[in-house]
């Protein structure tokens, strides 16, 4: 995979994430033209799309569009499920999630994203454990505080 | 706002990010961001040492203003700082702001490098797996240089713990995607394979990522993870869904592990060992056969996962080419999904039977279903399920169908999208020529794609139906009443005028008989367009005129009239004033002889490349679905680790000596006269059965020593002449084989129209088949070597080798060369150990005299034993020690594999050192077979 995005329906970039080098100005040109094109299309077409010299896979989720560029021998479907998996993990995480959990928390949909892919490849599929990793992280995180409070 | 749930919430950042949501307008928001950064910036230079948590949450929102698309031109130094903390969720903001600004600052990479190296060596799980993500997420140079020795050493450590082997084994393949140079392959590839056996199936799915990405450089190190990857898969396919718990998805056991296992079996040819290849067919049966099974679940996951699957599966069987019942069997899953109700499987049918479509196993399978596609072509509603319908007819399109499905994509192109047109024309264009067995249906074609999409002819579909029709005499006069009968109407595009001009100009002469279109009228219909096009239509059409002074001169004064009058002679546009006054002047000075001479028919164009194919590659990028040639041929070079090493012209084949090169030209004469060989398909399909082919020069001297110096190997020279190296490298399993050729231009200019064709001779083609898996480009750059591919298969056993024709233009010569191809029939041989006893129990069993043949013959060579054991070996069969109770006895036992039958051979060899005389026997079940086996080895001594 080369790279995900997500964003709303009104074109608002939710989350990025780049699994190969380019340049800012680069990033930004492909995110505005694929938001376009995929805000473009109508409800009942495929989700998939040649694009430049890459295949486009995305779906849309509530107000959030999903959306992976993979490569010419990737394949379609199992990165359509990479999305849904994606998606079950921020809910199982979020408790039924929405477009805000993702704005006000974007930093956990992002390790969220790293436990299960990396270098644009899928890490892990097991929800449990993505999730397991995700939850001792923020055990990590709470038990630091609660030894520093009393100093406050 | 919602409550942040879990974890520590930064209260300032969700405020925050509340205040920019509530922003009213984008002048607002950058407002109020200008006003944060403000705040950051004085809070970072401020006296008071900031604490991990407010360093955290700036450099968060810093994060967080970046990602709204804004420019951060500071905090690195904070984020930096926070890598070093002890506390993790400070580390983790550090590595995710450092992982999404990668700043090539190259002070700053050195402390990042330095904070990860700490981690990594903090053999703390969790902090390893944040450093292994930044890399993985930077992947950049510097990071490959400092850690791609590190990281291979972590992924195969004993007491790594499963999820940083994960996270290692992906970092190193996001480190050799950027780097190669810098991964070193060692001792550690090994140990990665063996990580297919792992037992963790998160481990084996990272590993398999990796793998794969290394196996296609390197196939040979990574051989082994070939059987690894096929009974991993035979375990998971095979299991029930509970068995493997969280990692069935769907009730579908481990389908993104699936996917890749069979994605990187892809990387090879089907495996050798039968037990391996025995299994794998049996996975993939496996998965047809759950195809047909009913859903276990009416969720569309179950269903994209399953198929997921079954897609990769499908890809590695096109990808073997090798099992046609196999491929039917995908052809008709494949035509099943066609008529889906679920749009993304139509989709994906459409595309990878274009590829199916490319197989000769199942090509016709594919073609059954072209009603489907023409209907999916009239009626899907989304146009890039249409463009695949569009790409599939395309590949489907042979002989048989070319005149349907060319009239229907026509028809396709009158309403098709704006986007999609350009592309269509280029197909129809090079469908019709391809496939023109009759030159008025193409031109009536070409002149149909100008009139219904005039605006999307480029300039290279014009000017090849002009090429075509100047090179063949049979179409001109056709041709000319055609453009006439067009231009008839009343608006026609310019691209047709522009055609009909030329055709009129060179061919008018042929319609002028008929009063209603004679001269004169060919000319004021040709006129009355004039002043509607552009200046280079203009200045073609001038050129029209002047040639028809020299075809009519009963219409010269009216021309001349037109040349004479202002809005030529005295026109803005220099061109067209130049042509006026040249062609005028040329009217009025020359005799009737001269401008007979200058304005002669054009000559034939020299056969060439379709520059329409050129121009649909160029469109489409080298690596797309359409150009199926060219696709396929890439994937074989990835099989076979890139390109091959050139057979060296200092390999043991001796070259020629300089009169046999010579020779070697003389048999190469120039082409006869007459229309050059395959003009129908310039750089297209090789068909190699054609009746086409034409004339094939005898075979070229020495060709039959090489012939015979490949009966024991594999690799090598085949041919070479003053201009071409010809060298081979091919394997064989069983009855099947594949033949790399490559053919290396030795001078500096290039050869045109190269067309190398497979000719196997009547009676014994039904016996050895020989297939050209795709065409060469017909240009060979000087100094270049290209390659070809020949897939072989031994029906039943043959002894006439089919014959290699390679036809090309050097310079102003046409070569032609014509070498036999060395498929002999021990090729096919399996070697066969045995012991003594059963050797001579055999032996016995074939004594009937049909099926002995014997040759005594005086040697040719050194009578050296180690050289003549070797030669047994290449031969094919096995060389068994201690069963002839003579030890200077040679004997050899093996099986000829054909697709009818199994032939089994023993023989003998008896060296007579005195005499320098050998005596061989054959002995095999079939007189044929050993009557060909005996000459093709007593050759060899």
């Amino acid at each position: 995979m080369q790279f995900m995005l997500l964003f709303s329906r009104q074109g608002k970039l939710r989350l990025q994430k780049w699994y190969v080098p380019l340049s800012d100005k680069e990033k930004k040109k492909i995110t505005r033209e694929l938001v376009q094109t995929v805000l473009a299309r109508k409800p009942k077409m495929c989700s998939f799309l040649e694009w430049r010299d890459l295949k486009i896979v995305y779906k849309r989720y509530a107000s959030l569009y999903f959306c992976c560029a993979i490569e010419d021998q990737d394949n379609e479907l199992i990165t359509l499920e990479i999305i849904h998996r994606y998606v079950e993990l921020l809910d199982k995480y979020f408790g039924s999630v929405c477009e805000l959990d993702i704005i006000f928390n974007f930093e956990k949909a992002y390790f969220i994203l790293d436990e299960f892919l990396l270098g644009g490849e899928v890490q892990e599929t097991s929800k449990k454990n993505v999730l397991k990793a995700i939850e001792q992280a923020d055990l990590l995180q709470e038990s630091p505080k609660k030894t520093l409070s009393p100093i406050f | 706002m919602p409550a942040v749930s879990k974890g520590d919430g930064m209260r300032g950042l969700a405020v925050f990010i509340s205040d920019i949501r509530n922003c009213k307008s984008k002048e607002a928001e950058i407002k109020r961001i200008n006003k944060e950064l403000a705040n950051i910036r004085s809070k970072f230079k401020g006296d008071k040492a900031l604490d991990g948590y407010s360093k955290k949450k700036y450099v968060c929102k810093l994060l967080f203003i970046f990602l709204l698309g804004h420019d951060i031109d500071f905090g690195h130094m904070e984020a930096v700082n926070l890598l070093s903390s002890n506390r993790y969720t400070e580390k983790q903001i550090g590595y995710l702001f450092i992982s999404v600004l990668v700043n090539s600052n190259s002070e700053l990479i050195r402390l990042i490098n330095n904070a990860i190296k700490n981690d990594l060596a903090s053999r703390n799980p969790t902090f390893m797996g944040l450093a292994l993500h930044c890399i993985a997420s930077v992947g950049s140079r510097e990071m490959a240089e400092a850690f791609a020795g590190e990281i291979p050493k972590v992924l195969v450590a004993g007491d790594t713990m499963d999820s940083v082997k994960q996270s290692a084994a992906l970092c190193l393949l996001r480190l050799y995607r950027t780097s190669p140079d810098l991964v070193p392959m060692g001792d550690w590839t090994s140990r990665v394979v063996h990580l297919l056996n792992d037992q963790h199936l998160g481990v084996v799915t990272a590993a398999t990522s990796l793998i794969t990405t290394l196996a296609q450089k390197n196939p040979e190190e990574f051989k082994t993870s070939v059987s690894l990857a096929v009974s991993r898969l035979s375990r998971i396919v095979t299991s029930a869904s509970t068995d493997l718990q969280d990692y069935t998805y769907y009730f579908v056991p481990a389908p993104w592990l699936s996917v890749k296992l069979l994605r990187l079996l892809q990387c090879y040819p089907p495996p050798e060992d039968p037990a391996v290849r025995g299994r794998l067919t049996e996975c993939l049966e496996t998965i047809l056969n759950k195809a047909q099974e009913p859903p276990k679940s009416k969720k569309v996951q179950h269903s994209n996962a399953k198929n997921a699957v079954l897609f990769e599966a499908i890809s590695l069987i096109i990808h073997h080419d090798s099992e046609p019942n196999l491929l039917v069997r995908a052809c008709n899953q494949l035509g099943q999904f066609l008529q889906h109700r679920e749009t993304n499987l139509r989709y994906l049918a459409l595309e990878s039977m274009c590829t199916l479509a490319s197989s000769e196993f199942s090509h016709e399978a594919v073609k059954t279903h072209i009603e489907t596609v023409i209907n999916a072509l009239k009626t899907e509603r989304d146009v890039s399920v249409r463009q695949r319908a569009v790409d599939l007819l395309y590949a489907m399109c042979d002989r048989s169908n070319a005149p349907q499905i060319v009239a229907e994509m026509l028809s396709y192109l009158e309403t098709a999208d704006y986007s999609i047109r350009e592309e269509i024309v280029l197909k129809v264009a090079i469908l019709a020529e391809k496939y023109a067995v009759d030159y008025t249906w193409y031109v009536d074609t070409i002149l149909n794609l100008i009139r219904i999409a005039g605006d999307y002819v480029s300039e290279e579909v014009w000017y090849r139906v002009i090429q075509i029709v100047i090179n063949r005499d049979d179409v001109q006069g056709y041709a000319a009443k055609t453009v006439f009968e067009a231009l008839q109407a009343p608006a026609c595009h310019e691209n047709l005028v522009k055609v009909g001009g030329y055709i009129l100009g060179e061919f008018g002469n042929l319609i002028a008989g008929d009063p209603r279109s004679s001269p004169l009228i060919q000319f004021n219909l040709l006129h009355s367009k004039f002043h509607l096009c552009s200046v280079p239509t203009r200045a073609l059409l001038l050129s029209t005129y002047i040639k028809f002074v020299n075809l009519f001169p009963e219409v010269k004064p009216t021309i001349q009239d037109v040349l004479r009058s202002d809005s030529q002679l005295r026109n803005a546009d220099v061109e067209l004033q130049q042509r006026a006054v040249e062609y005028l002047r040329l009217s009025t000075v020359a005799s009737t002889d001269i401008l007979a001479t200058v304005l002669e028919e054009m000559p034939p164009f020299p056969e060439r490349e379709s520059s329409i194919l050129a121009k649909l590659k160029k469109k489409k990028g080298p690596s797309t679905v359409t150009d199926l040639e060219d696709t396929k041929r890439e994937r074989s070079v990835d099989v076979n680790g890139g390109p091959e090493p050139a057979p060296a012209s200092t390999s043991a084949v001796s070259t020629p000596s300089p009169s046999a090169d010579l020779l070697g030209l003389g048999a190469a004469p120039p082409a006869p006269a007459g229309p050059p060989p395959s003009s129908s398909g310039g750089g297209l399909l090789v068909d190699v059965f054609s009746d086409s082919a034409s004339v094939v020069a005898p075979l070229a001297p020495g060709s039959e020593d090489n012939f015979a110096r490949f009966v024991c190997k594999n690799n090598g020279v085949l041919f070479e002449n003053q201009l071409l190296q010809i060298g081979l490298k091919s394997e064989f399993r069983q009855n099947l084989g594949r033949m790399f050729i490559f053919y290396g231009n030795k001078t500096s200019t290039q050869f045109l129209n190269f067309t190398p064709t497979l000719i196997c001779s009547d009676d014994l083609q039904p016996n050895i088949l020989g297939f050209i898996t795709k065409p060469v480009d017909p240009t060979v750059e000087g100094g270049a070597q290209v390659q070809q591919v020949v897939n072989i298969e031994c029906v039943s056993d043959f002894t006439e080798a089919p014959v290699l024709n390679i036809q090309f233009r050097y310079g102003g010569t046409f070569q032609n060369v014509s070498v036999q191809l060395p498929i002999t029939l021990n090729k096919f041989f399996q070697p066969t150990e045995m012991a003594s006893q059963d050797f001579f129990q055999r032996w016995k069993q074939l004594s009937n005299p049909q099926q002995e043949v014997q040759n005594i013959f005086k040697a040719k060579h050194p009578m050296d034993t180690e050289v003549t054991k070797a030669k047994i070996i290449g031969f094919g069969s096995a060389l068994l020690e201690e069963v002839d109770p003579n030890p200077a006895n040679f004997v050899g036992a093996g099986i000829i594999h054909t697709k009818t039958t199994q032939i089994g051979c023993l023989l003998r060899l008896e060296p007579n050192l005195q005499a320098q005389m050998y005596r061989l026997t054959l002995r095999t079940s079939k007189e044929a077979v050993s009557q060909r086996l005996c000459e093709l080895l007593s050759a060899q001594f």
